[in-house]
């Protein structure tokens, strides 16, 4: 007898539902999915994968909490200027005043007060990750490209492709000078895309950069601003490593560059947007606080309308508002911040040069770009996911590959170093360095 | 037809000079909306053309190969946003808008501003914040540094979360949908996203069920905010279903039917429906009957429902509300076509803490969902707050109940001042809103006469509530009217400067 099969058609889904885009199957996530089968514990788990794909920020924390229990005004409310009923009803875009103020002073801050914020450019999103699609959307068309220098953060591939239609064209850079832009590498990106008939609409920068670790010179940023100004493109800066610079000096922002050369500041004005957010350096991700600070008002108005898709709940606009607007604290977490970050980055490094291996000159962020190409056993993609896979799963690290960053060499690494105990960090590093001393073994033999 | 109508009697003249200039103004936005909204799709863009703006010093300026750009030292060539955000950057045309700008303006205050708008367009309710305010100050002793024995802390909040929403909040937020619809449903807590607030959940809906140039049916109806969120970003179309008041504005199948097949006609495929219910800005319920018959249309047309029940448990008249949920059995295949969206802003009033939902059956639409929920994640510091605010199934059940009677309560005074005008409404028994007609109050029976009501209300009797054209009703003359803001003493004063108008 025959089996009658239910042929009922299935009721479909569309193009962005179904699509790939959001690259859950790329190398990078098949190593949190290591980790998240076996972490490591301290006590509980010593020989469990250690996290050191996520670029989270735990070193200042103690500070945060410190605050809150000497502020206990900023989580509870009712008694200040705006009251919980105001709150409780407050959805309007333009986001809370005070908040706002206080984003900006923070901002200055960072940048040593070489550059100023003004509030009213200031618009709020739930993160980096909404700023980054919101201004996709808000400066390409479907189909448009954005031009982004390699290696980038793979997150890009999602958040500024999936639903806005948008393609990313790569900015090839490479080792030779320290994977720094060149007009040259913006040149050729330029013409790359121009060849597949795609209309490019803006340059996207982050820094300082992720994976590198490394901040953009001055001189650099003035080359890609006359780049945008002469191919009349937008240019987009994610600073959301900015408070993360080992030092104030070592960190040049695209504001800054506008200030000080008053006279082109109105030719590059309206194409330049600069992201930010809390989630690294102040290492509240779960807060869920980005902004996008725009020189161009259109833009401004149109990224503040977009933002009632990812509003930040007043809750949390009020408790912000109280800790950043608090100066004294807000310089002192700086400073103490970027002190231990340098710290640990100088643990990380000479905890890798004793296993023999280099990483790029950094000077920012919670993470090195390593270089493990000696350890390749062929050059190639391969090559460097071979090794990856031997880092994941025999290593027990979840350390990121170049090659999910589209970094043009293979070898190159991402290893995060801010999310841990300094303890787990040389648990870490002993075992890289034993791996390292097994290779040279073997090879001897 | 709608269109023309209006047009004569701003050629013949008649009106003042501010009618004279907002209407065709209107009107003219209007037509701008409906050419754009029916315009065919753009063809592949072409390489760009010379900006049409020369500078003075052309000939000094080194030329690209393909793109000419004509930047110089004088004059910048703007660098340009994109279509979809033109379209945004635009002023607000809808008339919705229009009205909550012009309060925002002049807003009423009996102290301080005692000649200002009243503001009836927003659905707001403010009328047991002090239930939750007293919840607020009673339980949120300690500071957030404590938490509950660390469960709760800074340490577990500021790390990331999962983008859909904690497990906690989803479980509280699974029971209070449940209680809202008396325990008729068991809502599964794995079947939620989170999104920060009701509006990114429906676009998202929109993203995952459609494709640009795909259209959804909206019976009219409908609340105005529709235009934007689904629309704006998707590039999707929504096709206004027309229902009568002779119906109660209840949507019937063989109107969502004639639209279906005239979408097809113009080669434009339909994925889904939408409805609201409890209907904004209506306030009715559908019946069970209805819904499933809706289930059937769906499944007959193999399209989706979206089902936006964000007032649920605003309920103040005496009818039980039924969530496409309960209708959906066990085994029901079906269940893959339907998408409920529920939020936070409106039965439990904070709006500011932006906490919605999408609830679904489909695991493919749960899937897509919960990665995109990364770009509207609710703040882990919020879902913490609501987490402890939802699981106190005492207050809950006390905040329900007051709720009802306190809207019933105002809503009662409300349309007790209607009836002493002599002024009609439909059938409601949820939500903030009063669906008023006020046809009686319009010079000619037109969308024109309605837009002439609607700026005599804002700009004379100086009360903004939301002209139906603005919700796409065909019928015209009706208005939604929140009175969930309103205190005993505002709704004379209301019906006053309303009676003011009309006596004139």
């Amino acid at each position: 007898m025959a089996i009658g099969i239910d042929l009922v058609p299935s009721v479909q889904l569309s193009r962005v539902a179904e699509s790939e885009k959001h690259g859950e199957n790329s190398p990078y996530f098949a190593g949190w999915k290591a980790y998240d089968e076996d972490p490591y514990h301290e006590v509980e788990n010593p020989s469990g994968v250690i996290q050191m794909g996520l670029a989270e920020n735990q070193v200042s924390f103690d500070l945060l909490e410190d605050y809150l229990e000497k502020h206990p005004e900023a989580s509870i409310w009712g008694k200040g200027a705006l009251g919980f009923r105001e709150k409780a009803l407050f959805q309007d875009y333009h986001g809370l005043l005070s908040f706002r103020k206080a984003m900006a002073s923070f901002m200055e801050q960072i940048r040593g007060g070489r550059a100023k914020f003004d509030s009213e450019r200031i618009v709020l999103t739930a993160g980096a990750t909404a700023a980054n699609e919101l201004l996709t959307f808000i400066l390409a068309n479907p189909g448009d490209a954005l031009l982004v220098p390699t290696p980038y953060y793979p997150g890009f591939d999602r958040d500024l492709r999936w639903r806005t239609g948008v393609r990313i064209v790569p900015i090839i850079c490479n080792s030779s000078n320290n994977f720094q832009i060149t007009p040259q590498v913006l040149e050729a990106a330029y013409e790359n895309a121009e060849s597949l008939n795609l209309r490019v609409r803006g340059v996207l920068i982050t820094n300082p950069s992720n994976p590198l670790g490394a901040t953009i010179q001055r001189q650099v940023l003035e080359e890609i601003l006359d780049f945008v100004a002469r191919k009349n493109i937008h240019l987009v800066s994610d600073e959301i490593y900015s408070g993360s610079a080992f030092s104030s000096s070592e960190f040049v922002s695209v504001a800054e560059v506008l200030e000080s050369r008053p006279d082109r500041h109105h030719r590059y004005r309206d194409r330049v947007h600069i992201v930010y957010s809390l989630s690294k350096d102040l290492g509240l991700p779960g807060f869920r606080v980005g902004t996008i600070y725009s020189y161009n008002d259109k833009v401004v108005t149109t990224a503040r309308r977009m933002s009632s898709f990812t509003l930040i709940s007043s809750q949390t606009q009020h408790l912000l508002a109280c800790m950043l607007s608090d100066t004294e604290f807000t310089s002192r977490y700086i400073e103490t911040n970027r002190a231990r970050l340098k710290k640990r980055y100088g643990i990380i490094v000479e905890g890798l040069e004793k296993a023999g291996i280099e990483c790029l000159g950094g000077n920012a962020g919670l993470f090195c770009w390593m270089n493990l190409s000696p350890l390749l056993e062929e050059l190639d993609r391969e090559g460097e996911l071979e090794l990856w896979k031997t880092l994941v799963y025999e290593l027990k690290l979840n350390i990121s590959p170049g090659s999910s960053c589209h970094c043009s060499e293979p070898g190159w690494f991402r290893v995060c170093f801010a999310n841990m105990s300094e303890h787990t960090l040389e648990v870490a590093l002993a075992r890289i360095q034993k791996y390292v001393e097994q290779r040279m073994n073997a090879v001897i033999i | 037809m709608r269109l023309i109508v209006p047009l004569q009697g701003v050629v013949q003249g008649r009106g003042g000079l501010l009618m004279g200039s907002l209407i065709p103004c209107t009107l003219f936005y209007f037509l701008q909306l409906y050419l754009k909204r029916h315009r065919s799709p753009k063809p592949p863009s072409a390489p760009l053309s010379p900006y049409p703006s020369p500078s003075p010093n052309l000939s000094e300026l080194p030329r690209s190969a393909s793109r000419s750009n004509l930047s110089s030292r004088g004059s910048i060539s703007p660098a340009r946003i994109s279509n979809r955000a033109s379209s945004i950057a635009r002023p607000n045309s809808s008339l919705y808008y229009v009205g909550l700008d012009r309060s925002l303006e002049d807003p009423y205050d009996r102290l301080d501003n005692p000649e200002g708008i009243i503001q009836l367009g927003l659905s707001e309710n403010t009328l047991c914040l002090d239930l939750i305010d007293e919840w607020m100050s009673e339980n949120l002793n300690s500071s957030l540094s404590e938490g509950d024995g660390d469960e709760f802390g800074l340490a577990r909040l500021a790390t990331y979360q999962p983008f859909d929403g904690l497990m906690e909040l989803k479980v509280a937020m699974a029971g209070f949908m449940s209680q809202i619809v008396g325990d008729r449903v068991s809502f599964d807590p794995s079947q939620m996203v989170i999104t920060s607030g009701a509006t990114p959940a429906v676009e998202m809906l929109c993203f995952c069920l459609a494709d640009q140039g795909n259209a959804f049916l909206v019976p009219t109806p409908y609340y105005p905010g529709f235009d934007r969120d689904m629309i704006w970003r998707t590039g999707v179309e929504l096709i206004p279903v027309h229902c009568r008041s002779t119906d109660n504005f209840t949507p019937s199948i063989t109107a969502l039917d004639q639209a279906f097949n005239q979408a097809k006609k113009r080669g434009i495929r339909v994925r889904g429906i939408l409805i609201c219910n409890p209907s904004n800005p209506v306030g009715n319920i559908l019946l069970r009957e209805t819904l499933y018959s809706l289930l059937d249309f769906a499944r007959e047309k193999n399209i989706h429902i979206i089902s936006d029940e964000i007032y649920a448990g605003s309920i103040h008249g005496n009818e039980e509300f039924v969530s496409m949920a309960e209708i959906l059995g066990e085994e029901d295949t079906d269940k893959e076509r339907v998408h409920i969206v529920y939020g936070l802003s409106k039965d439990l009033s904070v709006s500011g803490f932006r906490v919605g939902c999408i609830y679904s059956f489909n695991e493919n639409i749960l899937a897509a969902s919960k990665r995109l929920a990364r770009f509207c994640s609710v703040s882990s510091l919020t879902q913490r707050l609501l987490v402890s605010l939802l699981s106190d199934s005492r207050f809950i059940t006390r905040y329900l109940e007051t709720n009802r009677r306190r809207i019933r309560e105002v809503y009662d005074m409300f349309v007790g001042g209607l009836r002493q005008l002599g002024v009609k409404w439909a059938e409601g028994s949820a939500g903030f809103y009063c669906w008023v007609d006020m046809s009686g109050l319009i010079r000619s029976y037109s969308e024109k006469g309605e837009l002439e009501l609607f700026d005599k209300l804002l700009n004379v009797a100086k009360i903004n509530m939301t002209p139906g054209s603005a919700c796409h009703c065909i019928e015209p003359g009706w208005f939604r009217c929140c009175f969930a803001t309103l205190t005993p003493e505002d709704i004379p004063i209301v019906m006053e400067r309303i009676r003011r108008i009309a006596d004139r």
